[in-house]
């Protein structure tokens, strides 16, 4: 095999990489580099420094280490049985790549995973010798995500946890049968095993000992995961009630979900289907209204038997169009939880109009400056100077916001 | 009739003390006229004495907080309508919880731009690799914000690029760091920089890091709106990936599964400790 220069094994070990969705560099420790003797500042919210054409955030530098893999995992281009193109970066290459882009200010850091070589604690060894390097030698003060290997030795991942802000392990399909059938190597215990580590580790460093000093800093921006979706029979319910377990058994800042796409030489057990765009926004948003607007699984997924979202209304409108006896709801007096519910109004409009109508009472035009969508709301609400009337329980409601079914034509 | 200059370089200072010593001396809005950088006709500049520090007005912070985003906004308004709701403010306390106010709304929507300005220089400058030799690395770059946002986002860059020197060119005001030391001077037209070989790569990390089976194009024009294009050096692969992107999807579904390379068997019969496998 001719000797790959850089910019292949680039090419190779992103394109291999492309798959995890995560490109987040937010919610870490505040650092910065303005002592002189460091590179690199972390300030809370993270920076898209790119957008590729697909619409997705480019913040970090986002590679393999290398494509190699033992593993037989069906969805994955780094599968054993793929004839992929392989590849290997060596330390120095990648701590150069993650720096030399740094100063150009492409990225925010580096988020570092690899296909399993020779053994799980070999391949943790050699993504630690990177990260420690960045940390310890080059002074990086930048953000750091690294995918741990599960089956690595738990003092491994501990160590990554110094070194990184934020680590993540995928979970990758939504039931432990679909992970037996699609990626036998792995095993869903020791997936849960390895996340229960990483908190129980970070909830210690949170604590503050006797003399009140806390314990080192342990991933600071905490523990993602990652779900096929679409590569599997799972339902959106069985997806929901999967990620509200992680959110509440692991604490994760986030459960990402990857809408199954074709890779170059796919296995003949998955068929290359469209990738379930659609079901993969629908899913986030409905992953948002669990999180920050208290809605449960059970409500969400109410609103078809079959147990999946409506593809054509997002799920807190669905929610609203299936109990509309709860509405309309006057904005001036509803209570904050009743008011969040209400279709078009964010987290944001919520807190407007609450510290606006303490001083006076709200009418329509103040609720478009306050950035609601009324387009959504006003069958939903009142005000001072709105009332929807019959819109409300109008038959054709639903019809208003789901798109016109597609034109017909002959062939 | 006041007249206020108001410098391109220190806006946000010397509007502060202008007003300060206004709404003090209880001038109304329409007796001040606010010029920027002299744009205005000088014939209109009657150097009236701006009135001393009398005493000093409270205004709420979250006021004071807005109006040092605001004065960067490149609407010739903004001095004048960021002093008429000072004025306002001294009849109206409550007036700053008011999200629905149109005063205050158009306001608000003008820090927002400025914000959304800051957030995408930070995001978009390229820095480039001046070669120059010496103790600390040096780069440069040119850039081209939506308003006169260089001076309140260059302490971001002293904050994470402290270990080298940096200069940030727009044709408003250049930032330089230096040593330690960041300083501000006018600005200039696009400087002519050298070549930098990294940029080749960062184009490879852009074009495989790209999925092509998810293309969604809007989705991208609406965080990196296209006249920011001219100066990311990945932007120029943008249209030949977008091109290209059915064809490459299709050959993924055209091509049929492949015999799994003989390594891999071999492999997997180790993995699941099979002893006749050792070799
Ligand atoms: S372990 Fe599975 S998912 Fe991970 S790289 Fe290997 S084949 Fe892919």
């Amino acid at each position: 095999m001719a000797r790959l220069d850089l910019s292949q094994k680039l090419a190779i070990l992103s394109d291999a990489a492309r798959y995890d969705a995560s490109c987040a560099s937010s919610g870490t420790t505040r650092r910065d580099s303005r002592d002189g003797k460091g590179l690199g500042s972390t300030e809370g919210s993270g920076i898209c420094h790119a957008y590729a054409p697909d619409g997705r955030c480019i913040s970090l530098l986002k590679i393999l280490m290398t494509n190699f893999c033992i593993y037989d995992c069906a969805y994955c281009i780094n599968r054993v049985s793929s004839n992929v193109q392989r590849a290997r970066f060596s330390v120095d290459e990648v701590v150069q790549l993650t720096i030399e882009f740094y100063r150009r200010n492409y990225i925010e850091g580096l988020f570092l995973s690899s296909g399993i070589i020779q053994s799980p604690d070999k391949t943790m060894e050699d993504m630690l010798r990177i990260a420690k390097r960045l940390r310890e030698v080059e002074n990086f003060r930048g953000y750091i995500h690294l995918k741990t290997i599960p089956d690595a030795a738990p003092e491994l991942i501990e160590q990554a946890g110094l070194y990184a802000d934020r680590l993540s392990i995928n979970v990758e399909l939504p039931t432990d049968n679909s992970v037996k059938a699609y990626a036998p190597e792995k095993n869903p215990a020791t997936i849960r095993r390895a996340m229960g580590d990483v908190k129980a580790r970070k909830d210690i460093a949170a604590e503050r000992s006797f003399s009140g000093k806390r314990g080192k800093r342990f991933v600071p921006a905490g523990q993602s995961t990652q779900m096929i979706v679409g590569a599997d029979g799972s339902t959106d319910a069985t997806i929901l009630a999967q990620s509200t377990q992680l959110y509440g058994d692991y604490k994760l800042k986030r459960v990402y979900y990857s809408a199954f796409s074709p890779i170059p030489d796919a296995t003949a057990k998955l068929p290359l289907i469209k990738p379930p765009l659609a079901r993969e926004h629908r899913l986030y948003q409905a992953d948002w209204l669990l999180r920050f607007y208290g809605f449960g699984v059970d409500e969400i997924t109410a609103a078809r038997p079959d147990g999946n979202l409506d593809l054509e209304v997002d799920p807190k409108l669905a929610w609203a169009l299936q109990n509309r006896a709860l509405f309309p709801v006057d904005v001036n007096k509803a209570s904050k939880d009743m008011l969040l519910r209400i279709p078009g109004f964010g987290t944001r409009t919520v807190g407007r109009i609450l510290s606006t109508r303490r001083h006076r009472s709200l009418r329509y035009d103040d609720l478009l400056r306050m950035g609601a969508s009324l387009k959504k709301a006003q069958a939903f609400i009142t005000a001072h100077d709105w009332s929807p009337g019959g819109l409300t329980d109008s038959a054709d409601l639903r019809a208003r916001f789901a798109p016109p079914p597609e034109q017909m034509s002959l062939f | 009739m006041y007249t206020v200059p108001l410098p391109r370089i220190g806006t946000d200072i010397a509007w502060r003390d202008a007003a300060k010593r206004l709404i003090g001396a209880g001038v109304s809005p329409d007796e001040v006229l606010w010029n920027f950088d002299t744009e205005m006709d000088t014939l209109f500049a009657t150097a009236t004495p701006l009135p001393p520090i009398s005493r000093r007005i409270k205004a709420p912070q979250s006021f004071v907080e807005m109006a040092n985003w605001v004065v960067w906004h490149k609407d010739p308004q903004r001095f004048a309508r960021l002093y008429a709701l000072l004025w306002r403010l001294r009849h109206q306390p409550g007036l700053m919880q008011d999200r629905a106010d149109p005063d205050l709304a158009k306001l608000r929507q003008m820090e927002k731009g400025v914000h959304r300005c800051k957030h995408k220089m930070k995001a978009f400058v390229r820095f480039r690799d001046l070669r120059q030799g010496g103790e600390r690395r040096s780069f440069a770059a040119w850039f081209e914000p939506t308003h006169h946002t260089i001076e309140p986002t260059a302490p971001f860059f002293a904050r994470r690029f402290a270990d080298m020197d940096w200069m940030i060119a727009t044709p408003d005001v250049t930032a330089q760091f230096v040593d330690g030391n960041l300083s501000f001077h006018p600005g200039q037209p696009k400087p002519d920089l050298p070549e930098d070989a990294t940029e080749a790569l960062w184009g490879t990390y852009f074009c495989n890091i790209f999925n092509p089976a998810r293309l969604k194009v809007s989705a991208m024009t609406s965080e990196m709106p296209k006249k920011y294009w001219k100066n990311l050096p990945e932007a120029q692969h943008i249209q030949g990936l977008i091109a290209g992107a059915e064809a490459k999807v299709q050959e993924m579904r055209d091509t049929a599964p492949t015999v799994p390379p003989e390594r891999a068997a071999k492999i997997q019969r180790q993995l699941r400790g099979d002893p006749s496998t050792e070799d």
